[in-house]
């Protein structure tokens, strides 16, 4: 799968000594352009190619040192290949693994709470190893209680403490509805801003391999009305590594939205430490013709059919969004503004999904720059069914992307 | 009720003359005399798969009158609080605690600013024994700046980080796994502090109590779960609404113990021993047999599924705060009148401090969109244009 990506999304070196405490890390997020060129900037792009001026201070690294993002430019460039050798390979749910063990290293408030994330190494072994390295103290097995490990990791939160709770499936978390909207979300702004909630609550969700239909639910449709959480979904090991060491970091309720499909995923990433911004969605592939939006294990389906559309002569541009909760629309209105066209592909249920919101959001805001309506392909409004024939029909399949895109660009 | 005082330790020789009184030195000097005395609750304690604390609780004059001054000003507080919902000075939901001031006092008492209290929606008295000032409480309810949570958050929500009163939550309930994650964050810092964790006799059939009372008790926090017991859920009798009304006993394996809600000596016992227990043995439930005069709320009358005659019995018989004058004036601790010009100056600092949180103003209207997200310490929420400048992250 996608091994080779292109983004402009930010990323810093950060100062860390050896004696790591709670104290925090002061590091700048490397200010960027956005993509195509724009007005107004207040931003200064610092942009290098490749890996070189990573390797300014091999060791030590010194406090505020601006580090841009390595970008591999996807269109044949043999700088590519090079700058991704000093990086190592792993699947997905180690990255993620990566970014957790760095995070609770780092700081030792970081503690993770969830079903048989422990002994038994998480159920996606994302929390593997972390337990005998750790302690049972922090990294916690949970009874199946979902409601109140959530609302116990809200209120350690409320003290200082920083949580990551893994729902094993994102479809459990209904359960602590409650205490993610009421008390998550909220608390911050009822209490005036005395209490902060910097919890991460994550875990794999989406439609796998007939899981049936309630172990495929999407729950960013849900809770994305809720005010005070921000949504974010990943989707290479790149980004998981980068938005789970962002969302541990930030003093915000952040909910991290992983999919089952998509642990396996191979990629090589880099040995400094980086973050992800949480607000800011990803250029994945630049192009003139029409904008496709897409996150999680939409955006493989989208780049599958991009190949088919550039044969056809197409050049779509595919924008991960990344962040569900607030959406990046300074990054998808410079696309608007460029391409004049948005075809949304994503994996949540037609109705009050991402893509209807987001489709509001560019309807209410770039309307002038659209050339022909908003297209959203989503989900069927149906649980999901067991039988592999109908469950590929439930979700966005490749051929339809580019069926849509045809249409769009008559 | 018993009554039997200790001789001090210091002795004074009068105390040989007059045994039942120290009438004459102690005027002089009411509210700072720590002379140790002992009272005895009204009722033993009644315990569950635990040791029954002594019914014997120490005690001094000095902190007798602050129980009466606490009590007497947060029963002001509640009253005038009544008026001005009544004068639609406040709106929405206004949950009022006249009645059981005792559980709050007596808490207080038990324990220090650093352990951590957090209880549901009936919490005005709760933050002003943990401190709270009554402007911010009346300004709170007034929805106005002066306010705890600036205006923001309504009778429901009231929170005082640096006192660790973590509010105030309207949802019933919901508040419990938060005390226990309160818990877990005293035992993760290793700060030998406990939480109290209120709720009521409606809430303690939610499911999530007994979630994250199993949750505590497999991770020995030190978790104090206290069912303020006022016997009704709204309109809802306890009888009707659980199995089995003994609340001290529901929690199973973790050990319980019933206390006597309206005498706040006995509520401060009980406190003190489960402070004890729950740094050693981990999760321990108080049932506060308690009452409220008021109904659930304003918009309850409290007389549709309970009669006037029960709620009248209960202010004659029970009463905390007539219980606490009762102590003072037959140890001759204070006189009556002394007592009543307590309860005026009370009166005139409830008052004044209503007066002083109507002249704050109303929020400004920025102040919907703040404390949205934490600005400034990494995510920023931008809005369309994105005119907002990056945040760097810790």
């Amino acid at each position: 799968m996608a091994a080779i990506f292109q983004g402009a999304g930010a990323a810093a070196a950060l100062s860390s000594s050896p004696s790591n405490s709670i104290d925090s890390k002061k590091f700048l997020f490397s200010p960027r352009r956005p993509y195509s060129g724009m007005k107004g900037a207040s931003f200064v792009v610092v942009r290098s190619d490749g890996r070189a001026s990573l390797d300014l201070n091999p060791k030590g690294r010194r406090a505020q040192q601006l580090i841009a993002n390595a970008v591999a430019t996807k269109a044949g460039s043999s700088a590519a290949s090079s700058s991704s050798k000093p990086g190592h390979e792993l699947l997905l749910f180690e990255a993620l693994q990566e970014g957790l063990e760095e995070e609770m290293e780092r700081d030792p408030c970081v503690c993770v709470m969830g079903e048989d994330v422990g002994h038994y190494g998480g159920s996606y072994k994302v929390t593997k190893g972390l337990a005998t390295k750790f302690g049972d103290l922090r990294v916690l097995d949970t009874p199946i209680a979902e409601n109140s490990f959530t609302g116990m990791g809200i209120g350690a939160a409320m003290t200082g403490l920083r949580p990551v709770v893994e729902g094993m499936n994102m479809g459990f978390l209904l359960l602590a509805f409650n205490q993610i909207s009421n008390n998550c979300g909220m608390l911050h702004y009822t209490s005036g801003g005395q209490f902060t909630i910097p919890i991460v609550i994550r875990g794999p969700g989406g439609v796998g391999r007939q899981l049936g239909a309630e172990h495929s639910q999407r729950l960013e449709s849900y809770f994305q009305s809720i005010p005070g959480i921000q949504m974010v979904a990943c989707s290479t090991p790149y980004n998981a590594k980068g938005l789970m060491k962002a969302a541990i970091r930030s003093e915000n309720p952040v909910i991290l939205f992983e999919h089952v499909l998509l642990y396996n995923l191979k990629e090589r990433i880099p040995d400094e430490e980086y973050i992800c911004n949480l607000e800011e969605a990803e250029m994945v592939r630049p192009g003139e013709h029409v904008t496709i939006l897409t996150y999680s294990r939409m955006r493989y389906h989208v780049m599958q059919a991009a190949k088919t559309l550039v044969n056809k002569g197409y050049d779509p541009e595919v924008i991960d969004i990344r962040s569900l909760k607030p959406f990046d629309l300074y990054t998808i209105g410079n696309s608007v503004k460029k391409t004049h066209r948005v075809l949304i592909v994503e994996e949540c249920m037609r109705t009050g999904g991402i893509g209807a919101s987001l489709t509001a959001a560019i309807t209410e805001n770039f309307h002038d720059y659209l050339d022909a309506p908003v297209m959203c392909l989503s989900s069927q409004d149906v649980p999901t069914p067991y039988a592999g024939t109908l469950e590929e029909w439930t979700v966005v399949q490749p051929a339809q992307i580019v069926t849509a895109v045809e249409q769009l660009c008559q | 009720m018993a009554l039997s005082r200790i001789a001090s330790s210091s002795s004074r020789s009068f105390n040989l003359l007059k045994p039942l009184s120290f009438a004459i030195s102690l005027r002089r000097s009411i509210s700072n005399d720590t002379t140790p005395m002992t009272v005895e609750t009204s009722v033993p304690f009644i315990s569950h798969q635990c040791e029954v604390p002594s019914r014997s609780v120490e005690t001094n004059p000095k902190e007798l009158l602050t129980f009466f001054r606490d009590m007497a000003l947060m029963r002001r507080m509640e009253i005038a609080a009544d008026s001005l919902y009544k004068a639609k000075l406040i709106r929405g939901f206004c949950h009022l605690y006249d009645g059981q001031e005792a559980v709050a006092v007596g808490m207080e008492a038990a324990i220090t600013k650093k352990d951590c209290i957090i209880t549901a929606y009936r919490d005005h008295c709760t933050f002003v024994g943990r401190g709270g000032s009554l402007l911010e409480v009346f300004a709170e309810l007034m929805g106005r700046q002066a306010g705890c949570s600036r205006g923001k958050g309504g009778s429901m929500h009231f929170y005082k980080k640096d006192s660790n009163f973590y509010g105030g939550h309207g949802i019933v309930g919901a508040q419990v796994p938060l005390g226990c994650g309160l818990a877990f964050a005293q035992k993760y810092s290793k700060e030998e502090t406990v939480t109290f964790a209120l709720y009521g006799d409606g809430a303690a059939n939610q499911g999530q109590l007994f979630e994250a009372l199993n949750i505590s008790a497999l991770w020995d926090l030190p978790a104090i779960l206290v069912c303020e017991n006022n016997h009704y859920g709204m309109g809802t009798a306890e009888w009707r609404a659980a199995k089995n009304p003994a609340y001290y006993k529901r929690g199973d394996y973790v050990p319980g113990l019933k206390v006597d809600g309206m005498d706040a000596l006995a509520v401060k016992q009980a406190c003190k021993f489960a402070k004890e227990r729950a740094l050693k043995n981990g999760p321990i439930i108080l049932e506060m047999d308690t009452y409220r005069y008021h109904g659930h709320s304003m918009s309850d009358p409290g007389s549709t599924y309970r009669t006037r005659d029960e709620i009248s019995g209960v202010r004659q018989e029970r009463d905390p705060i007539e219980r606490i004058r009762k102590l003072v004036l037959s140890h001759d601790l204070a006189t009556d009148k002394e007592l009543k010009d307590i309860e005026k100056e009370v009166r005139k600092e409830v008052d004044d401090a209503i007066a002083q949180a109507k002249e704050s103003p109303m929020p400004e209207p920025s102040e919907l969109f703040t404390n949205v997200y934490v600005k400034g310490f990494g995510a920023e929420s931008f809005g369309a244009d994105r005119k907002e400048v990056r945040a760097t992250l810790p």
